[in-house]
């Protein structure tokens, strides 16, 4: 492959596009040697260990077919995990990304002051989810700073066990999460609504539209390629959920905060069993991939049509 | 024409990368565990070909542990100096690592079939898998001119089969660490001799108002070891290593230990939060004087004091007592719960390497772990024992010294996956989510699946 590539990139009048596809080949390989090596493979490897029982160290050779995933389906635990990540998603597109938006709209209005909230806004996304954790953890202890701040407001009585209530820790981790990341969503949006021409809102309001009309039929559909990018990025978040919720809870109390991610870790790396784990990882891989190509397929084909067809013509 | 040239060097750079990135492949394969060779073939026969040489060849040693704090860390390189220093022609090399962080290196190191000289070990499960896998060195021959001078419970905890693979440095025994103050306070004159006594001093307490027990939900193993205790003092020493060997939990001594639990949860002795607690916490609970006792092994009063707003722990007012026995129990009250720190010899290590653990564990090295302050280790190398200064540690020492039956930690004592399962199923219980016999149904459970 080398010699023959190499020479026949000699450019002759007439071999004008070839030359274009060799070059472009020559500079995806290298990318494409990388991911072939580092995802690709270790996805098929995953496949291949999730048919064994398998602690890590000793040969591959308890070969036990389809149990590993027979488990994970029938086990409790693991469908805690599952159900867990969906709630996440379902809250995160039911309250995170409308907070989101309307911050977005809010801050994209001309007042003195609104930078500084921006950045404000934006702050708690440049924490990496582990320092998130650490101190929200130590936030969150009894008769700590959260506590305190419910029982000078006089709602003591709202206090929970923030971090122990297996009923409550969800719901507990849900606002951490949104937290850390309504920033990243609103900058998101804003970055989108700065995007919409002035002129044909002004438009729109000329012609009678009241301010939530022209909102409704005018910036929500031209901020349309936008939001869906944002429910997307938010959507594969929840599914990947892990290292805040490690730091805080490690799935606990009694599995009632497990991610697909914290299982498959807890499965790999506690237990020692690579086989199950592997198992999990496969589980989580197909969850993301159906539900990336689904939306891709369906919502966000209108946005990236245009790009593909502009690049082949 | 100017373009060829750039072209071509762009093309040769990039053939290049690719060259490299195939051939870097080629020599570092991605994880896959499937080349490990087998165990039989992969232990050398140690001693089979002996150094004896008149000019020694220079050897490394690769050495990992995970002592990070001091004065371990320097006490432990100080021995790697001196050994260095009198043996010229070997290196060690010391890579110091934080427990979880250890424990992951070790685990994807050891995937991709080598592992280091001497490593950190707790004995147990997760050192019958290394063994099974043919990670470490049968040192049987070379360490039986000297095993006499170790204590033989912690030694034995090293070997399998008959097999030794690695040496104990430091061995010790789980029990109640309290607070004298809190426990004067409350009216209680003497420490609990039997769990009822102890139930009814964890009810003064209570009505002293003072947390009696810090426990820690969130690591789950602090109260894993209560239940396990209290396994033993029900079924005894026999009982306990029949449920492990079998796999069978569903006995009389592991739900009436179930029980004892509920008895205890009911007075609801435990600290605010403990559902969520690491250890950390429950540490700073007793370090702060905000409980008045925790069940755990010797190192405690470190951390306590580490973990402590003053640093300094609740100083004087600390002291030790055994596991109160149970009343009509088979277990004996000097049966224990214990364990510690100990390395282990991977399998390609030299022979220098286990040379430098006999020196290790000399008497002088050994004594010097003890008579640290704080002691960094509880040595089990004979004749040290006077070496520790602190009069609970005493107090330890002696209960391993008079221990009619020494019961690795539960959790390590098995695989790790049958660890996880016992540390979920018997917190269920302390949280009040579980009941005795769900959590001996759970473990039969997991057992099974091994």
């Amino acid at each position: 492959m080398s010699a023959t590539s190499a020479t026949s990139a000699r450019p002759r009048a007439g071999f004008k596009v070839p030359t274009k596809w060799v070059t472009i080949s020559l500079f995806l390989l290298p990318a494409l040697a990388l991911y072939l090596l580092f995802v690709l493979v270790p996805v098929v490897q995953a496949a291949h260990y999730s048919l064994y029982k398998w602690n890590g160290l000793q040969p591959l050779d308890n070969f036990v077919g389809l149990k590993n995933y027979a488990t994970a389906l029938g086990s409790d635990t693991f469908r805690t995990a599952v159900s867990n990540n969906f709630l996440i998603i379902v809250l995160s597109l039911a309250i995170q990304i409308p907070f989101s938006l309307s911050l977005a709209v809010l801050l994209n209005r001309r007042f003195t002051g609104r930078t500084i909230f921006r950045v404000i806004f934006f702050l708690p996304y440049v924490l990496s989810e582990a320092i998130t954790g650490v101190v929200f953890s130590l936030l969150l202890r009894p008769h700590a700073l959260i506590d305190s701040g419910f029982s000078s407001m006089g709602l003591g009585g709202l206090i929970q066990d923030w971090l122990g209530d297996p009923g409550f820790v969800m719901i507990t981790l849900f606002v951490i999460i949104s937290w850390k990341y309504f920033g990243f969503h609103m900058i998101l949006l804003l970055a989108g609504l700065q995007g919409i021409p002035r002129e044909i809102e002004e438009a729109a309001l000329i012609d009678g539209a009241g301010r939530w009309q022209a909102f409704r039929h005018i910036t929500l559909p031209l901020l349309g390629p936008t939001l869906r990018v944002s429910v997307f990025l938010s959507m594969i978040g929840a599914l990947q959920l892990f290292d805040m919720i490690w730091v805080m809870t490690r799935g606990g109390p009694l599995g009632a905060s497990n991610t697909m991610a914290i299982a498959m870790f807890k499965a790999g790396f506690q237990s020692q069993q690579m086989g199950y784990g592997s198992a999990l990882a496969v589980i989580l891989f197909l969850f993301a991939l159906v539900l990336a190509l689904a939306y891709q397929r369906f919502v966000l084909r209108r946005d990236v049509e245009g790009a593909v067809t502009a690049f082949n013509g | 024409m100017k373009l060829i040239p750039t072209r071509f060097l762009a093309g040769a750079a990039i053939l290049a990368l690719v060259a490299s990135a195939c051939s870097s492949s080629g020599a570092s394969p991605t994880p896959a565990p499937v080349t490990t060779p087998a165990p039989g073939v992969a232990t050398p026969a140690p001693l089979a070909t002996p150094v004896v040489t008149p000019v020694p060849k220079a050897v490394t040693i690769e050495w990992w542990h995970i002592t990070t704090g001091e004065p371990g860390k320097s006490i432990f390189q100080g021995i790697a100096d001196a050994y260095v220093a009198a043996h010229p022609n070997v290196k060690i090399n010391i890579t110091v690592l934080e427990n979880e962080a250890f424990k992951t290196k070790l685990a994807t190191t050891m995937q991709s079939g080598t592992s280091p000289d001497l490593f950190q070990s707790w004995g147990g499960g997760i050192m019958q898998a290394q063994a099974d896998a043919g990670m470490l060195q049968d040192i049987t021959a070379a360490v039986a001119p000297w095993a006499s001078t170790i204590n033989k419970g912690a030694l034995s905890i090293y070997a399998l089969n008959g097999k030794q693979y690695g040496v104990p440095w430091d061995m010790g025994m789980v029990g109640f660490w309290y607070n004298k103050a809190l426990f004067t306070k409350a009216g209680i004159t003497a420490p609990p001799a039997t769990w009822d006594e102890y139930l009814a001093d964890v009810t003064k307490l209570k009505t002293a108002g003072i947390v009696p027990l810090a426990i820690a939900g969130k690591d789950m193993w602090p109260s894993m070891h209560l239940w396990t205790y209290l396994a033993l003092r029900i079924g005894g020493g026999d009982a306990m290593a029949q449920m492990i060997k079998s796999g069978n939990w569903n006995t009389d001594a592991c739900k009436a230990a179930g029980a004892e639990v509920v008895k205890l949860n009911a007075l609801n002795p435990y600290q605010d939060g403990y559902k969520s607690a690491t250890y950390d916490n429950e540490a700073a609970a007793v370090g702060n004087a905000k409980a008045a006792m925790e069940l755990m092994g010797q190192w405690a009063p470190g951390v306590e004091a580490n973990d402590s707003t003053s640093k300094k722990g609740i100083g004087a007012d600390l002291g030790w007592f055994p596991f109160p026995t149970v009343a009509g129990g088979k277990g004996a009250a000097t049966d224990g719960v214990g364990g510690g720190n100990g390395i282990a010899v991977g399998k390609n290590a030299s022979p220098e390497a286990v040379d430098f653990l006999k020196f290790f564990s000399s008497v002088y090295n050994a004594t010097k772990l003890n008579a640290s302050t704080p002691a960094t280790a509880l040595s089990p190398v004979i004749g040290t024992e006077s070496a520790v200064t602190d009069a609970n540690l005493q107090l330890v020492l002696a209960g391993r010294g008079k221990a009619t039956f020494m019961q690795l930690y539960l959790d390590q004592a098995t695989s790790p996956a049958m660890g996880t399962a016992i540390n979920e199923a018997t917190i269920a219980l302390f949280v009040g989510a579980s009941t005795p016999d769900k959590v001996c149904a759970a473990i039969t459970t997991a057992a099974a699946a091994q």
